[in-house]
């Protein structure tokens, strides 16, 4: 099968889907590998190294394009204007495409696809899933995004990051507030970490903040009870209330902070306005805010795609091609990220794939299928469930029904019991004398304080619990006491034996007991 | 000493007692329970001795003294390793005292009783020797099996059910002409008679218990002893024995209630009888394991928890029987300083008694806030890199969920498999107590270390 790897059109792009090294284990898998001419220069990769690591080089963006069986790219397909024609359309009918296509943006894409019975897979429709991790090329992405944001930021920034004390004079460290604490985010706070800033990370969503303090930069939090974790772990819409008790923090963040970076996305949504003119004008002189939402809408009103825009004083970033600045680093993850992808799409490595539609890695990312659109995919479940599913409280109709049945089937087999428990009482109370009831509410009553005392003892505390209900237990010894000076010598001699075996009780079982609780000290 | 002195006494020591059990609610409150119950205890015994005691002083210090000796030198020579062997030698003493002391009581005249009152007193008599002699057999035969004596593999007589049964409603028979005596030495035999048939009862009832249940059994002789105290108490009228005896009795029962859900068992069909015998068949245990065992030497399992951001250790009984803790303790010391997440996850049933685990991993110094419960790491798995299961089998085993006519099917487990690297140190392929295969080790991403799990990590802690 032949794999051809096109030059990117799209302007400034530098990206290529394939490095040298990947094309050797393309290669290795059984593949044939056809790199057209110059499509490495953006990235530093020349023709001569694609060569040398086997692959073919074709003269022109039309011959790679008509003798191949799978394309690799990273942008989507587009009109091609030096050659007058779109990309899809230089396709052989039935070719496979892998690419960024983003399918919820470019419906019409899918529809051209389909129209000329192509198989597409889309490298962002990867479902988040861990066995999918390596596949994931928008995590490689967003990590360069997130590390080039904090780049771009320090050149326009006009001071260090670090704090230094120097001979001519004290230097204060930069203060960094990250929006959003996705792939992008965290790779932010490292790099924005490493070069000594102080780092300040928000994010909706509470399971992030164990992460966030991982890099030892501070959790933002609010006073607000509100999860934002939604659907293949991004973020979801928040409620009002919380929106503006978020707005109130940032504005109060912007007055202190040199470096804003936002990364907040919501899947499918605009992204949401987060930071506005009001907090940009009041900050600092000098300040920088990098927009990393700026193809989505941005998070700052500021923001204008693809470009710097200075709003008194405060330079807004809003590159959309930030991994398209690290061509080099880019291309290399997401080859790699593609290598696996084939990889597991070959279960023979001999050079062949199969589009498995069973496979849930595979089903996602497929959009198009020989000509038939299989874009949206059927949701796949990945939080592990560690908190009741939303997808259960939008169906409450099959609720409601079940806990009456339950609490009655409770009532009913608890019935029985009860009335066993109370005849047998009524029972005793009949029989018993005065003196017997007594010691007998005594014993009831402490059964129930037991029951009480005992469910709150710690689970890993059960041993030293068992040798020190022992000891106590031993209380039996007044037992021995109360019979050790009756004249009969029989009963004297049974109760030493007695004496005997329970002071050993005792005090054995008190001081393991005590032995075990100190260990526990920590 | 007045009658009201000794009540007021007695209800000090009881609230202490509570006390001290409360304290164990976490362990900084813990050893002052402790206290608590050793000051409830020199109360009870001191006001006892001085309102009770008129004669034989001389013996009763000298007996106290030797026995207090005795259990303090045991005390601090038993290793923690075998301290459900400890407990369970303790549980026999409580059994046999209340034996002896209900015979003691039974040959005491100065009782002059009559009616429903000598009905009662004979009645208390009879259920606190019954429960003390069961528990004592009983306590006896889980000692043997706990520390190797006699085999930990259930006894499975013919018809077992049945013996149990018909001891059961002999003890009833014996009982009822007990109580209908005519004169003391008739009574004496009957009551000879019970206290024989209830020891046979117990050896008889553990014997058919098999290994794996053992942390029920414990808890449930810990119970019975409880129970013993409390009957004890009736007999002599004594309410601090009463209301210690409940306490106790509850405490035991609870937590054997909390060992059968962590097996996803009913007390009943612990009680009836080990794993594999209730489902009949051996041939019956389906879904035979088959796959590759895939082996992996020290070295690599350096460089595994070398590389990992993730590390979870699942110590079960096997790291009790090495006497490995202290190893285990010293690689995630190496691997905290790493800057490594290191933690470690507790079935409520690894080892031989509740909290086995955790006092063996306390005794080798592993930081208190590392350690978890089933609960509160199971769905943490799927993000760590490595899981080292550490002489642990049943408690880790994929079938219980996956294969539903497995003897453990339902049973929770650890579910370590979900993690990218499973490591699992163990002697050979052997089943576990349930005799159950385990389906674990021959998934894709289990790597087995055979051998002894204290050489094995001794080893690993050079490698790293």
């Amino acid at each position: 099968m032949k794999i051809s790897v096109l030059k990117e059109i799209h302007v400034d792009e530098k990206r290529v889907a394939t490095t040298p090294d990947v094309t050797e284990r393309l290669i290795k898998l059984g593949f044939e590998v056809v790199v057209e001419t110059g499509a490495g220069v953006g990235s530093n990769f020349s023709d001569e190294a694609y060569r040398q690591a086997g692959a073919e080089i074709a003269p022109s963006a039309e011959s790679a394009w008509q003798s191949a069986d799978l394309v690799v790219k990273v942008r989507p397909p587009e009109e091609n204007i030096a050659l007058g024609k779109h990309e899809v359309d230089l396709m052989p009918e039935g070719c496979r495409l892998i690419s960024f296509l983003f399918p919820a943006q470019n419906e019409k894409l899918l529809e051209q696809l389909a129209h000329r019975k192509i198989t597409a897979l889309s490298m962002d429709s990867i479902p988040r899933i861990s066995r999918a991790q390596k596949l994931d090329a928008l995590s490689s992405m967003a990590n360069i995004s997130g590390y080039r944001a904090v780049v771009e930021a320090s050149a326009l920034f006009g001071r260090f990051f670090a704090g230094q004390i120097t001979a001519a004079g004290k230097v204060a460290p930069a203060k960094v507030m990250v929006i959003g604490v996705g792939v992008a985010g965290l790779s932010a706070i490292a790099t924005a970490k490493s070069l000594g800033a102080i780092v300040r990370a928000f994010d909706t969503r509470p399971e992030v903040k164990e992460q966030i303090l991982s890099m030892d930069a501070e959790f933002l939090e609010l006073e607000f009870e509100e999860d934002g974790t939604g659907e293949g772990g991004y973020g979801k819409v928040m409620s009002k209330e919380f929106i503006d008790a978020e707005m109130a923090l940032f504005a109060e963040q912007a007055k202190d902070v040199d470096v804003i970076i936002t990364t907040a996305l919501i899947p499918g949504k605009p992204a949401p306005k987060l930071i506005t003119s009001a907090m940009v004008e009041s900050m600092r002189d000098g300040s920088v805010v990098v927009d990393l939402a700026a193809e989505q809408g941005g998070n700052c009103e500021l923001t204008e795609p693809g470009k710097v825009v200075t709003r008194k004083g405060v330079s807004i970033v809003g590159y959309t091609d930030l991994p398209s600045r690290l061509a080099a680093q880019s291309s290399q993850l997401y080859a790699t990220n593609i290598y696996n992808l084939l990889e597991e799409m070959s279960p023979q490595k001999d050079g062949s794939i199969v589009v498995d539609m069973e496979d849930v890695v595979v089903r996602g990312a497929t959009v198009v299928n020989s000509g038939k659109i299989t874009w949206p995919p059927p949701a796949v479940a990945v939080s592990a469930a560690k908190k009741p599913e939303p997808a259960v409280v939008e169906a409450p109709s099959s609720e409601p029904i079940k806990p009456p049945s339950k609490v009655a089937s409770v009532a009913k087999s608890s019935l029985l019991p009860m009335l066993i428990g109370g005849s047998a009482l009524f029972g005793l109370g009949l029989v018993a004398p005065p003196s017997f009831m007594a010691h007998f509410t005594v014993f009831v009553l402490s059964c129930f304080i037991g029951y009480m005392v005992i469910w709150n003892v710690a689970p890993s505390l059960h041993t030293p619990l068992m040798s020190l209900t022992n000891a106590i237990s031993s209380i039996i010894v007044l037992g021995a006491l109360t019979q050790i000076s009756s004249d009969n010598p029989t009963i004297m001699v049974l109760s030493v034996i007695s004496l005997l075996i329970t002071s050993i009780n005792i005090v054995g079982g008190f001081s393991v007991s005590q032995r075990m609780l100190q260990m526990f000290k920590g | 000493m007045t009658s009201s002195l000794i009540t007021v006494s007695y209800l000090a020591a009881a609230i202490l007692f509570i006390l001290a059990l409360g304290g164990l609610k976490d362990n900084q409150s813990a050893r002052r329970g402790n206290l608590y119950g050793i000051l409830g205890m020199v109360i009870a015994v001191i006001v006892t001795i001085s309102a009770f005691v008129t004669q034989n002083y001389t013996i009763l210090i000298t007996v106290m003294l030797i026995g207090g000796v005795a259990g303090f030198v045991l005390s601090r020579r038993v290793k923690m390793t075998q301290m459900p062997e400890l407990v369970a030698i303790l549980h026999s003493l409580v059994g046999l005292a209340a034996v002896l002391i209900g015979f003691a009581n039974f040959l005491d005249s100065s009782f002059n009783l009559t009616g429903v009152e000598k009905t009662i007193h004979e009645i208390e008599i009879f259920i606190g020797i019954c429960i003390g002699a069961l528990t004592f057999t009983g306590s006896v035969i889980a000692y043997g099996k706990l520390s190797g004596m006699i085999g930990g593999n259930p006894l499975t007589l013919p018809a077992k059910h049945w013996l149990n049964l018909s001891m059961f409603i002999a003890v009833i028979v014996v009982g009822v002409q007990f109580v209908g005596a005519q004169n003391h030495s008739d009574a004496f035999i009957l009551l000879l008679v019970m206290t024989l048939i209830a020891m046979v009862f117990g050896m008889h009832m553990v014997a058919a218990i098999g290994g794996a249940d053992m942390p029920v059994v414990i808890s449930m002789l810990n119970s019975y002893s409880g129970w013993a105290a409390a009957a004890t108490g009736f007999m002599l009228s004594n309410d601090l024995l009463i209301v210690t005896g409940a306490l106790v009795g509850s405490s035991g029962a609870i937590l054997s209630y909390i060992m059968c859900r962590a097996m996803n068992r009913s007390f009943i069909s612990v009680i009836a009888g080990g794993f594999g015998t209730t489902s009949g068949s051996k041939s019956k245990v389906s879904a035979e394991v088959q796959g590759d065992v895939m082996e992996i030497d020290v070295a690599e399992t350096g460089q595994l928890l070398n590389k990992a951001k993730q590390v979870v250790f699942i110590p079960g009984y096997g790291m009790a029987m090495a006497q490995a803790q202290h190893a285990v303790s010293e690689i995630s010391k190496i691997l905290l300083a790493k800057g490594v997440n290191v933690r470690f996850a507790i079935h409520p049933v690894a080892g031989r008694m509740p909290g086995h685990m955790n006092v063996l991993l306390a005794e080798a110094k592993v930081p208190y806030d590392i350690v978890f419960e089933m609960d509160e790491i199971n769905n943490d798995f799927p993000d760590v890199d490595v899981s080292v299961v550490i002489g642990a089998n049943d408690t880790v085993n994929p079938s219980a969920q996956e294969d539903e006519d497995s003897p453990i099917a339902g049973m929770p487990v650890l579910e370590v498999w979900k993690s990218k690297t499973t490591i699992v140190l163990k002697r050979g392929m052997a089943a576990g107590y349930a005799g159950v295969d385990n389906p674990l080790f021959v998934k894709d991403n289990t790597k087995m270390l055979f051998g002894d799990a204290k050489a094995s990590l001794d080893l690993i802690i050079k490698a790293l």
